[in-house]
């Protein structure tokens, strides 16, 4: 934890969420039927770029990794308005797929609000595609008590349970493929720790030779920027925040009295008998 | 986004559907009438649907002040577009200081949509809501009674009190069942106001073409005796001890997430953070080591039973009886124990687990 009650994402492996990957599935079967293009988008720390590769291996064309320092603190009102601006910046797309929620703040939203931001209908707890045209889809989602199949036009944003499919495993040979993927900021890294003594330019030359060459191969994870995907930066990060940390507090939720009862007949024996005399059970 | 305005109401969103009002907002009304009675203002719930002026009364004797229906054909089935858009209207128009929703799956789909729109803050699955003061350390400036959302967080034994101070209203979805809800009181009055809703055949980009409820096969938040087992069961078919034990005690069966996850049975029966909050009598955990999220489901049961193997387990730490051994030897000594007691629901139900 960061000192105002924020997570220190420095300190946290970066992880695939598991439901973005349902997410990603479905994307990549919906290419395979219609075909189409898929981007992957997240914001992160330069880290994140690990879950670029993953998604290249998996199956996405294209990766973006949304890292800039000005974004930390981000609640989920400016994570969806950051993404929504990356969305506009990669142009047209006629499906947003989401994980429904993620495993560490489990709010589930960052889709609807993201939706809202792109002025599409959104689509949450999606479990199954049932029919897609290049006009409009239908889908099922999950109500709680059961199920709901609604149809809307396309442009829309989906929200992907960990119902909807099972995340396909890549092949070997296309995973060590993309595990060569890199953003600039790595291969200038890269290129730097190699030529220790290189002066600027020629770090330059070399850096954009090598994204180049990754370029051509599909191995080249862009990297944007705040002012590159045009955000204003009074909603992005601590300002464009609302809901601030007042407390964290670890706290044990410690029973008033409790009692080791042995494991055996005469132990046990008597816990019941107490909790008969007790009316616990009556 | 609207100012900061000491004078706002507390609202609730009375989420219903077909014109049957759900449990969260009747939940959610003892909580929220303590919350205006601390910030002395009224309470007030927002109701839309078609049809749906004959719940207000009722809303009212749970603790309203004022009931905001809006009625419209259009409304008639739940859709994000058109119920957020109602929603935002009236929050416009009336400045509640605090917008409370149920962490259902319609509040979860539908309150983040307002907050986007409105560009508040919003807090999800809440588990508790108090009002205190917040002291920026850096200026010292101090914000007076704001509404403290207070909610587990990221996966450890962590509580967070989240709050807004500065962009309103202050909202929270609530987790259900853990706000017990307050005894109506049928004289209680209260204020309707009927809003007209702007909106049209637009605000509803979604055709539904079929919708299938079914009826929740447990009723885990009434149960007084709930047995729960864990992925420590092992197996689906060694649940049979949690329905053996259960069968034996009157008692609902129920499961952790993980054992949820892995099969040994259904969603119905989850108890926990993703499941439902149950506050029973007597709680068994049985090979549950009892993750935060899921002892934020259970901790309020009057007493708890944990059969555990592992010393360490967390639900050790809630548990009122604590018993450290192998599930497989100390259930049977249970029911065993049971029914040596003379107590039992059917002694033939408690023979189940011997065949």
């Amino acid at each position: 934890m960061n000192e105002d009650g924020t997570v220190n994402r420095g300190a946290l492996p970066a992880i695939f969420n598991p439901e973005d990957l349902n997410a990603l599935e479905l994307a990549v079967q919906i290419k395979d039927k219609f075909g189409g293009k898929i981007t992957v988008i997240t914001m992160g720390l330069p880290a994140a770029s690990e879950i670029l590769r993953d998604s290249l291996f998996r199956g996405a064309d294209e990766a973006i990794l949304i890292t800039d320092m000005r974004c930390a603190a981000s609640d989920t009102l400016a994570t969806s308005y950051i993404l929504s601006c990356a969305v506009k910046k990669v142009g047209d797309c006629d499906i947003v797929l989401c994980g429904r929620q993620a495993i560490d703040g489990d709010t589930a939203q960052v889709g609807p609000q993201l939706a809202e931001k792109l002025g599409v209908p959104q689509i949450t707890y999606m479990e199954e595609l049932t029919e897609l045209d290049g006009k409009a889809i239908t889908a099922r989602r999950n109500i709680g008590n059961g199920w709901q199949q609604v149809r809307t036009k396309l442009p829309v944003l989906l929200t992907v349970t960990g119902d909807a499919n099972e995340p396909r495993v890549a092949a070997a040979k296309k995973m060590m493929k993309c595990k060569k993927a890199r953003t600039p900021v790595e291969v200038e890294q890269q290129i730097k720790a190699e030529n220790p003594k290189a002066d600027e330019a020629d770090i330059k030359a070399l850096v954009d030779h090598k994204c180049s060459e990754l370029e051509e191969k599909g191995l080249l994870i862009k990297q944007w920027d705040l002012d590159f995907i045009g955000a204003d930066l009074s909603w992005c990060g601590r300002s464009g925040s609302p809901t601030k940390v007042h407390r964290i507090q670890s706290i044990v939720l410690g029973a008033k009295e409790s009692k080791n009862v042995e494991a055996n007949e005469e132990g046990i024996s008597d816990m019941i008998h107490e909790l008969i005399e007790d009316r616990i059970i009556s | 986004m609207i100012d900061v305005n000491r004078q706002g109401e507390v609202w609730v969103f009375g989420e219903q559907h077909g014109g049957q009002l759900e449990d969260t907002p009747i939940e959610l009304m003892s909580k929220a009438r303590h919350l205006a009675d601390t910030l002395g203002v009224k309470l007030g719930t927002a109701l839309l649907g078609n049809g749906v002026k004959d719940l207000a009364p009722r809303l009212i004797h749970y603790g309203a002040d004022k009931v905001y229906v809006v009625e419209h054909p259009l409304l008639k089935v739940y859709q994000t577009n058109s119920y957020a858009k109602v929603m935002y209207d009236l929050i416009h128009k009336y400045e509640p200081q605090v917008v409370l929703y149920g962490a259902t799956i319609t509040g979860r789909d539908l309150a983040p949509r307002i907050a986007s729109a409105a560009k508040a803050g919003l807090t999800a699955d809440c588990t508790d809501l108090q009002i205190g003061d917040h002291e920026i350390s850096k200026s010292g400036e101090v914000h007076k009674n704001l509404l403290f959302q207070i909610r587990p967080a990221f996966g450890g034994n962590i509580i967070a009190t989240i709050i807004n101070y500065d962009r309103w209203p202050q909202m929270a979805t609530v987790r259900e069942g853990v706000m017990p809800p307050a005894e109506p009181d049928v004289s209680r009055k209260g204020e309707i106001i009927e809003e007209k809703a702007e909106i049209s055949q637009e605000d509803l980009p979604l055709e539904i073409l079929e919708e299938h409820k079914r009826a929740k096969k447990v009723n885990l938040k009434a149960a007084r005796i709930i047995v729960a087992g864990g992925a420590g069961v092992g197996s689906k078919e060694n649940f049979k001890l949690i329905w053996g034990l259960a069968n034996c005690l009157g008692a609902a069966p129920a499961g952790s997430r993980a054992a949820v996850d892995l099969g040994f049975i259904d969603h119905d029966h989850q108890v926990g953070q993703t499941g439902t909050t149950v506050r029973p009598s007597l709680y068994i955990a049985v090979g549950i080591s009892g993750a935060i999220q899921h002892q934020a489901g259970m901790s309020q049961s009057q007493k708890i039973i944990a059969i555990n193997n592992d010393a360490e387990a967390p639900i050790f730490q809630v548990a009122h009886y604590k018993i450290i051994g192998d599930l497989n030897e100390v259930v049977p000594k249970v029911i065993k124990a049971i029914k040596e007691k003379g107590y039992s629901i059917l002694d033939a139900r408690c023979s189940m687990l011997d065949t």
